[in-house]
């Protein structure tokens, strides 16, 4: 069984049809990238998988490991382990990453019936955690995102996913707005916390984060669907031929 | 899909009053409504000197004339709405009628000590571990005053104030009114024509206290207006750190509090004022709460003086409050940490006054308001430089959060500056609890209700770090408890 099937997905904001019937499925430990140009629908799709409000699905259904994804709450899909590293990350003055993250940590092993983790073990794996992306542990003292550069804000994002080791992870952009030795410290996190039952939706613009987490499959997004999809080479064959080739060919279809 | 906040808010909003309960306690209650008489009855029973009740007198003799002209008197310009309080129909003496001074906890009725418990100040664990002098006034006399002998060696005076009529008359007479006099505003000449107790503080000069001071107030008698009167005052060189914190049972009628503070500091005293307010704020339909017209005022009067007033304010169904600072002396300071909560038909108006008199003198005031329900939060400061107060500063900055689409966040900031070599700074925002910010606590697992709290206590962060440690716990559990509902 896949871990997350999406049938003929819909999704509109207020009059706007924004996704107009995605189909897409991810298997256990399976890496997708999700590429296509701005505009195409490719930030509704993730926020839609993660439960905001504000766009309404129109038809079509989302199976998270056999379960209706849909159906539940924003909330309830995080502790069932669907987890959105977000384009741009929010600012929550006054609340220490210490504080979120252990709230966060402790919902969700409550959530499955676990103890809180104590103090020092909570420390501990924030050190770990905050080590695989070159995160300062003196960040976390500091409230969540407030005042943090544009390149710890994205870091920031990858460490909380490895602090709630989530099933399926989506990236949202997570490369836009990062130089070079930034966007390799994000790949190689993303890299080390690939395993065999999280899956990952990488969604991005450009092939370049691409050399870097290497995908099983690459897909093309266009006009609210998948109009395409094939292995990492596809993401070469864009990068080359840019998109409208492919737009053109979604309109004609 | 998710409740949204407002809905949450409802729930918040509906949900019971945590403290509301009434303590069976006997009590001797002089009959309703005021005149001459009544005052002269209240200053009888607790035996003052001559003094004082002509003091009361003058005062009473002043708010009759005050009363009889309410247009004018009346304080009508704050962004309140609410029926003035029926003065006639208020009774304004009460005491528990069983022995009323105690040698030892051991004396104290049992239902008393029960009551405290459920507070959560357990006197006896608070004598022990927090070292921690409680005057506790229930209703109007005090009951039990500890560490008095410890503070007592240091020349420290820290009683009743009942107490400080009796044995520092002195004291007592040369600055009860002094800062606040009878005259400022209608309330305050209520209060003095007919309060019944309060608290008194002297620290010596150059003397440093050794311990957070604190009084719990406690209204308790029905119908009874409570008009407590407290009077600091810190000497040269000294130091004290003095807290106040506030619960009181349900009732269904409206209870009128008007308190007076005075604090005085000589030069290079500092005094460090801090209160958690939750009085009963009234049901959801706005019926019953408290009616807190209060006067707080310090004057720095010596060179380099301080004084700090840090307020959490979540209860209350109207609130009418501007703790002040007087900047006489050359290079003081003053300072107005504040967080104002309000929800259901809640209504407030509450900000501070700093007034820039000596040379070099610096103020700051910090507000937060968050407003919820169908609840009215206003900010109102008046930052005033005199013409002598040269290269005066002031910062002020009002922040205020809304929770839902039904409540209301007000600022009247008021600057006057009579000298050019001022420098006035004022920041303010306002801003609706963010989408944004809920839904990335919800992708991360946390909840509504948690997310809500997490949001809220953050911004209030600066401001509650202000208060002395054990105050900061109770008012952060506080601010949860007031945004608890049902969700989940």
């Amino acid at each position: 069984m896949a871990l997350l099937q999406i049938n003929n997905l819909h999704a509109r904001i207020e009059e706007q049809n924004i996704l107009k019937g995605v189909d897409l499925t991810v298997g256990a430990g399976e890496v997708h990238a999700i590429m296509g140009p701005n505009g195409s629908g490719k930030s509704t799709f993730a926020a839609v998988l993660a439960g905001r409000e504000e766009f309404e699905v129109t038809e079509g259904g989302v199976l998270y490991e056999g379960g209706d994804l849909l159906d539940m709450e924003p909330d309830e899909r995080a502790l069932e382990g669907v987890f959105l590293a977000f384009q741009y990350p929010v600012e929550l003055p006054g609340v220490s990453m210490n504080n979120f993250l252990r709230q966060a940590l402790n919902q969700q092993r409550e959530h499955r019936g676990e103890e809180p983790l104590s103090a020092g073990a909570f420390l501990k794996r924030m050190r770990e955690c905050a080590a695989l992306v070159s995160l300062d542990p003196q960040l976390m003292s500091r409230s969540v995102n407030d005042g943090f550069s544009g390149g710890e804000k994205k870091r920031n994002e990858i460490f909380q996913l490895a602090m709630l080791e989530p099933r399926l992870a989506i990236l949202d952009e997570t490369d836009s707005g990062l130089d070079i030795d930034a966007l390799r410290i994000v790949a190689d996190g993303v890299n080390a916390l690939r395993r065999s039952d999280r899956s990952f939706v990488v969604i991005t613009h450009y092939q370049r984060l691409l050399n870097y987490i290497v995908p099983d499959v690459v897909h093309v997004m266009a006009d609210g669907r998948i109009v395409r999809s094939g292995d990492k080479s596809l993401a070469l064959e864009l990068e080359e031929k840019g998109y409208d080739w492919l737009r053109e060919e979604a309109v004609a279809a | 899909m998710p409740t949204t906040e407002t809905e949450f808010l409802h729930e918040v909003a509906a949900s019971e009053y945590k403290y509301g309960w009434e303590t069976n306690v006997e009590a001797d209650t002089i009959p309703k409504g005021l005149d001459e008489e009544v005052v002269r009855l209240i200053s009888a029973k607790k035996e003052e000197p001559q003094w004082l009740l002509e003091w009361r007198l003058r005062a009473w003799r002043h708010w009759e004339k005050l009363a009889a002209n309410p247009s004018e008197a009346y304080p009508r310009w704050p962004h309140l709405t609410y029926t003035e309080p029926d003065f006639r129909n208020i009774t304004y003496y009460s005491s528990p009628s069983k022995k009323p001074r105690y040698e030892s906890l051991d004396e104290v009725d049992p239902e008393l000590l029960e009551t405290f418990e459920r507070l959560g100040i357990p006197l006896a664990e608070q004598e022990k571990l927090a070292g921690v002098a409680v005057d506790v006034v229930l209703d109007s006399v005090s009951v039990h005053t500890t560490f008095k002998e410890e503070l007592a060696e240091l020349g420290i005076i820290f009683c009743s104030f009942g107490d400080a009529v009796q044995e520092h008359p002195e004291l007592v007479q040369k600055y009860m009114g002094s800062v606040v006099p009878y005259t400022d505003n209608f309330y305050a000449a209520l209060n003095a024509a007919v309060f019944s107790d309060g608290s008194f503080c002297y620290i010596p000069k150059g003397v440093r206290c050794p311990m957070e001071l604190s009084t719990y107030f406690r209204i308790n008698q029905a119908g009874t207006g409570q008009f407590e009167r407290t009077l600091i005052i810190a000497e040269e060189g000294s130091y004290v750190s003095y807290l106040e914190g506030c619960t009181a049972p349900m009732r269904d009628e409206n209870q009128l509090h008007a308190a007076v503070v005075e604090i005085v500091a000589e030069a290079n005293a500092e005094v460090k004022y801090s209160t958690i307010q939750n009085w009963y704020p009234g049901d959801n339909e706005g019926r019953g709460g408290v009616y807190n017209f209060v006067t707080k005022r310090g004057i720095c009067k010596g060179d380099r003086a301080k004084i700090s007033w840090t307020q959490l304010e979540t209860g209350s169904a109207i609130t009418w409050k501007y703790p002040s600072v007087i900047l006489k002396g050359d290079g003081s300071v003053g300072e107005f940490y504040s967080v104002a909560f309000t929800k259901g038909q809640q209504q407030a108006d509450t900000g501070t006054k700093m007034v820039h008199v000596g040379k070099n003198t610096k103020s700051t005031i910090i507000s937060k308001g968050i407003s919820g329900g169908r609840s009215n939060n206003s900010y109102r400061g008046l930052v005033k430089i005199n013409k002598g107060a040269e290269r005066a500063r002031n910062f002020s900055q009002c922040d205020s959060m809304l929770l839902g689409d039904r409540c209301g966040a007000h600022t009247f900031p008021y600057i006057e500056i009579k000298n050019p070599s001022a420098q006035v700074e004022h920041e303010a925002t306002t801003s609706k609890i963010g989408e944004d910010q809920l839904f990335y606590c919800f992708q991360r697992g946390i909840g509504e209700e948690a997310a809500i709290k997490l949001i809220v206590n953050g911004f209030c962060k600066e401001i509650l770090a202000k208060l002395p440690m054990e105050f900061a716990v109770e008012a952060q559990k506080l601010l949860d408890i007031e945004l608890e509902g049902s969700v989940g």
